[in-house]
């Protein structure tokens, strides 16, 4: 029994050394070799060539890069090691979603706010990593959203095909969107029409200023008609024209690979993924349109955390990551869109384009998808969870375990255990 | 020597007190003091988390904030209510099961092929443990997209022999299935050895005779191996219970997020007592997971210690 409980306990007993054991921060101002680490997720556009670059600025900084998986993944890392105290990178990313979660342990980061970063991002993207006048998030990239589509199955369904022609179809509200996605299913390329209810439902749940919280942090996700609605809808818009597959998932990244679905929502640093996922697709449009005008999904932040061993170095390395220039290098590289007003007018960012996307000019699509983002969602503590919940109850649904009503009475009473 | 002796004659003789209590302490307290190190140790990572564990347990405790209010059994009460607690505690014994039970079957048939007289004893040996020496999670990522219910290989094997697809991350059945693959994969092996280790000890002479008596190798393994066996059984089997009770990083890289699926399927003890501790970053609640996870092992153990009380008194019999 001893050894049972001493395994077990064992275990608990690394994640019960709470913050007890916070590092000095000793200054880099001088010249010993250090190196720092950067951990990142998905795609963030940091490529080899430009942390040598930064190699080549400070001779005595060499950076690593460890990227994870999914944002999830990303997250649940960052929880477990700043609970342990240790363990993190000098340099995290932090994704806009879980935010707010570690704007209540400002203490836990380094202000990364100096005289060259007043006005370096829109005002909405640095004021939700504001603490009381401390910035613990650099902005990196934002996520205006386009369509992306595939042209060969658009051609079989005898839709228009071209970048315009298929902004024009899509111009409307979601009903729009299904309903086209009804006439293109009837066409039966044996293509769907798009990926999953998950993905498209994070569509629709970024359009809502307060979608699952009020501004003081109630949560109205089980009372909000609104959420019972879109749930409803996008599973009704998903039995017919749902590839099913789960955003993230293998059987998805395949599907990508094998061109499974003709069209998805299309934030920018989607085309990373799109293009990593399927090198042998040569169909890839972006059309500059989104179902009920504009939106934004996602986009990140650097933060440096209190315990790094050179906190110094590591907010200089944050800053000049999330520059204007090297922002502009992370978006022709994986479309991620710069966070910093001043890229907006560069013409390295309005001339860029995409060969992988038939050469779509990107800079001049995702500039007016930007402005086109009319609503800034309140975020909550609790939004990745309760986005998580009904992510699951979506899934449900899709996976033909459940109704649409079993599978919402579940993600209510999932929500209410989260309080 | 003999210095030695006298120069500690010579201390008793002048301090006469402190020698002869040195002596008697050193007679009493030796023992105690060089199995110490283990109980030290043992309250250290042990027994202190494991109380400490019962003391967040009973507050509102946040993973980074800290200690709140004192909330008593309310903890306890919340997660015995919650359907997921149950969920977690089905999936854990349902994957327990099919993982142990058919490892030790596969484990000692192959421990009994090794067994016999083979050519490249070693070779073959080695073979067996290198699964055990492949990490964790390289084996659930090549195994999570083997079981992709679309694109994976087996059910696209299974569409080629004219099989329908198997739902390996919907179903709960074929899901802790598809992960009690991966935890055979890693231990058969492992366990073979040790229970080869086990035959291996047992006297020649019982089989020499048992072949002059007329019995055929079936026989000698069912009446000969196996009752000889027990007690390498036994510890197979406890500490494939602790592992397989435990169970963490195969159902937490099953896919992508981690959680234990959509509608918790394969969502094990470990996996719950993480969703609540580390993404809900409520403390208190996972504390106590950890503890009703804890009394699950004690259970489950005692009833070993039962089982293996009545296999030494068998023994005993038979001997």
């Amino acid at each position: 029994m001893k050894r049972l409980s001493s395994i077990l306990g064992g275990t608990i007993a690394g994640a019960l050394l709470l913050a007890g054991c916070a590092s000095g921060n000793t200054n880099t101002t001088d010249n010993t070799p250090i190196t720092l680490t950067l951990a990142t997720f998905n795609k963030f556009g940091y490529s080899d060539a430009m942390l040598a670059q930064y190699h080549t600025l400070h001779p005595n900084v060499t950076v690593v890069q460890n990227i994870a998986a999914t944002s999830q993944a990303a997250q649940d890392n960052m929880f477990t090691k700043l609970a342990a105290g240790s363990g993190l990178g000098d340099v995290e990313a932090v994704e806009v979603d879980w935010m707010p979660k570690l704007k209540q342990y400002s203490n836990l980061f380094v202000d990364l706010s100096t005289s060259d970063t007043k006005g370096r991002w829109l005002d909405w993207k640095s004021a939700a990593a504001t603490v009381n006048g401390k910035l613990i998030g650099a902005g990196t990239d934002i996520g205006p959203e386009a369509i992306c589509y595939r042209s060969d199955p658009f051609v079989k369904a005898g839709l228009a095909s071209d970048p315009a022609g298929v902004a024009t179809l899509l111009t409307g509200d979601w009903n729009n969107y299904y309903s086209v996605g009804q006439r293109f299913t009837a066409a039966h390329t044996g293509t769907a029409w798009f990926d999953s209810a998950g993905a498209t439902f994070q569509g629709l749940a970024n359009q809502y200023p307060n979608f699952f919280e009020q501004n003081d942090g109630t949560v109205i996700a089980t009372t909000n008609p609104d959420v019972k609605a879109t749930f409803t809808s996008v599973l009704n818009a998903s039995s017919t024209s749902s590839a099913h597959l789960q955003e993230w998932s293998t059987d998805w990244n395949a599907g990508l690979a094998n061109g499974a679905w003709a069209t998805m929502l299309c934030p920018s640093w989607m085309l990373g993924v799109i293009s990593g996922n399927g090198p042998k697709i040569t169909d890839w449009k972006i059309a500059s349109v989104f179902p009920n005008g504009g939106g934004n999904w996602g986009g990140s932040y650097l933060t440096v955390p209190t315990q790094g061993k050179h906190t110094a170095a590591a907010k200089e390395l944050a800053l000049w990551l999330t520059a204007p220039q090297q922002q502009i290098a992370a978006f022709t590289t994986t479309g991620n869109y710069p966070s910093q007003v001043a890229a907006y007018t560069d013409p390295a960012l309005t001339g860029a384009m995409n060969p992988y996307f038939n050469n779509a000019p990107i800079g001049k699509i995702f500039a007016e998808r930007a402005k086109a983002v009319k609503v800034t969602p309140y975020k909550g503590v609790k939004y990745a969870a309760i986005m998580q919940a009904v992510q699951d109850g979506l899934t449900r649904v899709e996976s033909k375990k459940q109704t649409i009503d079993a599978s919402w009475a579940q993600v209510v009473s999932d929500i209410k255990a989260l309080s | 020597m003999t210095t030695s002796t006298l120069v500690v004659k010579d201390l008793t003789r002048r301090g006469l007190g402190l020698g002869e209590n040195l002596g008697r302490w050193d007679l009493k307290y030796s023992p105690y003091l060089f199995v110490s190190p283990f109980f030290i140790l043992f309250a250290l990572v042990g027994l202190f988390p494991l109380l400490y564990t019962a003391w967040v347990a009973l507050h509102a405790w946040d993973l980074l904030g800290g200690q709140g209010r004192w909330t008593g059994f309310d903890n306890f009460a919340f997660i015995l209510q919650q359907r997921q607690f149950w969920v977690a505690l089905r999936n854990t014994l349902s994957i327990f099961l099919l993982s142990a039970v058919p490892q030790l079957i596969f484990a000692t048939a192959i421990a009994a092929a090794l067994d016999t007289n083979l050519r490249n004893k070693t070779f073959w040996r080695m073979s067996v443990l290198l699964p055990f020496v492949v990490m964790p999670v390289a084996v659930t990522l090549i195994f999570g997209s083997m079981f992709g219910e679309r694109y994976g290989l087996v059910n696209r094997t299974l569409a080629d022999v004219g099989l329908g697809p198997i739902r390996w991350h919907t179903d709960p059945l074929a899901s802790h299935i598809a992960i009690a693959t991966m935890v055979n994969f890693r231990w058969t092996g492992y366990n073979a050895l040790i229970l080869l280790a086990g035959m291996q000890a047992i006297s020649r002479d019982l089989y020499e005779a048992a072949t002059i008596d007329g019995a055929g190798s079936l026989r000698r393994f069912f009446r000969i191996t196996l009752p000889q066996l027990r007690p390498t059984i036994i510890f197979v089997i406890i500490t494939a219970t602790i592992g397989g009770l435990q169970i963490f990083d195969e159902p937490r890289l099953y896919d992508q997020n981690g959680l234990g699926g959509e509608d918790q399927q394969w969502m094990t003890m470990t996996i719950y007592l993480y969703k609540l501790g580390w993404t809900q970053l409520n403390f208190g609640r996972a504390a106590s997971v950890a503890w009703m996870l804890f009394l699950v092992i004690v259970a489950i153990g005692l009833v070993n210690l039962a089982i293996t009380r009545r296999i030494a008194t068998g023994e005993g019999r038979t001997a």
